[in-house]
């Protein structure tokens, strides 16, 4: 199960030239507005033809510029998640859930309607009309029409952007569960840091038209030159699972070895979590710092140093198998003589970042 | 309806008979053309833009006069016509066909318009769900376009019912045959004491106006909210 796109088109302004691989899971194409995130999505989906190149699902060609092959939308077979939900208005939810399957090939192994409705809990809203439902409601349902299209690859466009963040924490779990019960591949578009830490399996950085970067998703978002929307956002995701919850309020967490302590998660104990570290969250000391109130401070091993075009710099740091990252000032940087393979300790200020991860949900 | 006299009557009746024709007849035609003016770039697009809409700028004579040379039985597209039993000139067929082509511009004007009003979005997304391009038209752009469609319908069965420059100059004013409402109306008011039966039709032609008016108006808002999806 895997996508495979390599695309060459000139827009005003930018030339899109794009290589990469998606294999199962959620890969987010990462980037700031205007990289070509979107004109990738819609080369993939038939909407737009690229000048150049050729894209392929599971080995089946969608486009050959070379071989003269351009599979119109209809044919490729894709679920496409849309900003705007776009629903069809005249249609109850049950009809816009059902609008695909009718073209589903006999057999396709697409996904029952019973289930879907159960999976995105849309099942009071089917003989509702697209326009008495909420903006979280809407996403959901389009969700379950792209899905129960029988795809052969899911493509969501910053599905999200156009909601807020209450209305964000309602669908964000549902694709993580797209994510984990579905086999479907999905193409996911974004240019929130932390739906990327959430979300993705694999990460490929768009940059000025260009796969910046390509790779699973705690070693891109860890490298410190990948910082796409600017140092500020930059963080590290560490894979984590809940160990304990003590009395004083706190839950213990275990990364590959590291102990981190957070205020109490509703999770169970047991259960696996994403942690999203965020580098202005971190303070790097030379020696244990005694008698200071942060509870996580990991011993950690210098691995690269990234300087900015301003005062500061990030630290990429390893902590056993994790990436960290942290962000100082070139000052510090000069101070403390920071150097890869130096050997300090990483503070950390915040890690009330837990998002939950999919599994519990 | 006795206080309508046998020969007011005869006009009222052919005038919607012609008008209902004229219609649905042109209908189908109306809904292509508004889709391809409004949607699909090909060569000769302002042409056919120009061709539609010439009717309502032509004075109705000369579109009549135009017709009669054309359908006539010595026109070209008329003695082609006449082997195969179809005959415009001075028969109610004709005013029916002068009827539609005056009211053809209004009809694809009010669907263009809610052609255009139809987001382009939908239709990509019915198409990225496995819908072909005609599939699409029918489940996603006609439903929305209905409204339109409806409100294109009426206005053209009411001008149907008004025509009488084009219809009276290709098919003449033959009672029983080609004599419309308005036809009627113009010849009482030729002859002494007529006034009584023109006030008549003009009364009947208020009723079925305004009715026309608000069956459109009923129906359209009936449409409108079951597309608004509330």
């Amino acid at each position: 199960m895997s996508l495979s796109v390599d695309i060459r088109h000139a827009l005003p302004g930018l030339a899109l030239d794009v290589r990469f691989e998606a294999p199962a899971g959620i890969t987010v194409l990462f980037g700031r507005s205007g990289a070509g995130k979107t004109t990738v999505v819609n080369a993939v989906a038939g909407l737009l033809r690229p000048d150049q190149g050729r894209i392929s699902v599971n080995g089946r060609v969608l486009f050959d510029s070379g071989a003269g092959v351009n599979l119109p939308p209809h044919r490729r077979r894709l679920g496409y998640v849309f900003q705007e939900a776009r629903l069809f208005p005249h249609m109850t939810v049950r009809r816009n859930l059902a609008y695909g399957q009718r073209f589903a090939p006999k057999g396709a192994g697409g996904e029952e309607m019973g289930r879907v409705v159960e999976m995105l809990g849309i099942g009071a809203l089917l003989d509702r009309r697209p326009g008495a439902l909420s903006g979280g409601e809407r996403q959901r349902v389009a969700i379950g029409r792209a899905l129960l299209a029988a795809p052969k690859l899911i493509l969501a466009d910053e599905p999200l952007a156009s909601l807020d963040e209450a209305r964000k924490a309602e669908i964000l779990p549902y694709f993580e569960r797209l994510r984990d019960e579905v086999a479907v591949p999905i193409l996911y578009v974004s240019h929130a840091a932390a739906e990327v830490a959430r979300l993705a399996t694999s990460v490929v950085v768009l940059e000025d038209g260009r796969a910046a970067r390509q790779g699973a998703a705690a070693e891109v978002l860890s490298d410190p030159a990948v910082t796409p929307l600017g140092v500020r956002s930059a963080g590290a995701m560490l894979e984590a699972r809940v160990v304990r919850h003590h009395a004083d309020g706190l839950s213990e967490l275990q990364a590959d070895g590291l102990t981190l302590w957070l205020p109490r998660v509703p999770q169970a104990e047991g259960t696996p979590l994403r942690v999203r570290v965020e580098a202005h969250d971190v303070m790097l000391a030379l020696t244990r710092p005694e008698g200071i109130s942060a509870l996580n401070v990991l011993p950690a091993t210098v691995r690269e140093i990234r300087m900015g075009d301003g005062p500061g710099a990030l630290v990429q740091l390893s902590a056993g198998p994790n990436r960290l990252l942290a962000r100082v000032t070139r000052r510090s940087v000069e101070a403390l003589e920071l150097r890869p393979g130096l050997e300090l300790f990483a503070v950390l200020k915040a890690v009330g970042v837990a998002k939950e991860s999919v599994a519990d949900l | 309806m006795d206080w309508l006299g046998p020969e007011e009557w005869q006009a009222v009746a052919l005038s919607l008979k012609v008008a209902v024709w004229a219609t649905l007849v042109s209908l189908p035609l109306g809904v292509v053309t508004a889709v391809a003016l409004a949607r699909w770039e090909f060569p000769g697009k302002q042409l056919l833009n120009g061709l539609v809409h010439l009717p309502l700028i032509l004075p109705p004579v000369v579109t009549g006069y135009l017709l009669l040379l054309t359908f006539g039985t010595r026109g070209p597209l008329g003695a082609l016509l006449e082997p195969l039993g179809i005959v415009f000139a001075f028969r109610w067929t004709g005013a029916a066909l002068a009827a539609g082509i005056m009211a053809f511009p209004l009809m694809v004007r009010a669907i263009r318009l809610s052609v255009e009003a139809v987001d382009p979005k939908l239709e990509q997304a019915a198409s990225t769900l496995g819908a072909s391009r005609l599939w699409v038209f029918g489940t996603v752009t006609l439903p929305l376009i209905l409204p339109g469609v409806i409100a294109g319908a009426i206005l053209a069965f009411a001008k149907a019912m008004g025509e009488f420059g084009a219809t009276i100059t290709f098919v003449s004013n033959i009672p029983g045959q080609t004599q419309t409402l308005p036809s009627a109306i113009y010849a009482f008011l030729q002859v002494p004491g007529g006034e009584a039966s023109a006030l008549r039709l003009v009364a009947v032609s208020v009723v079925i106006a305004m009715g026309a008016l608000l069956a459109s108006e009923w129906l359209s808002r009936r449409v409108a909210k079951r597309v608004a999806g509330t």
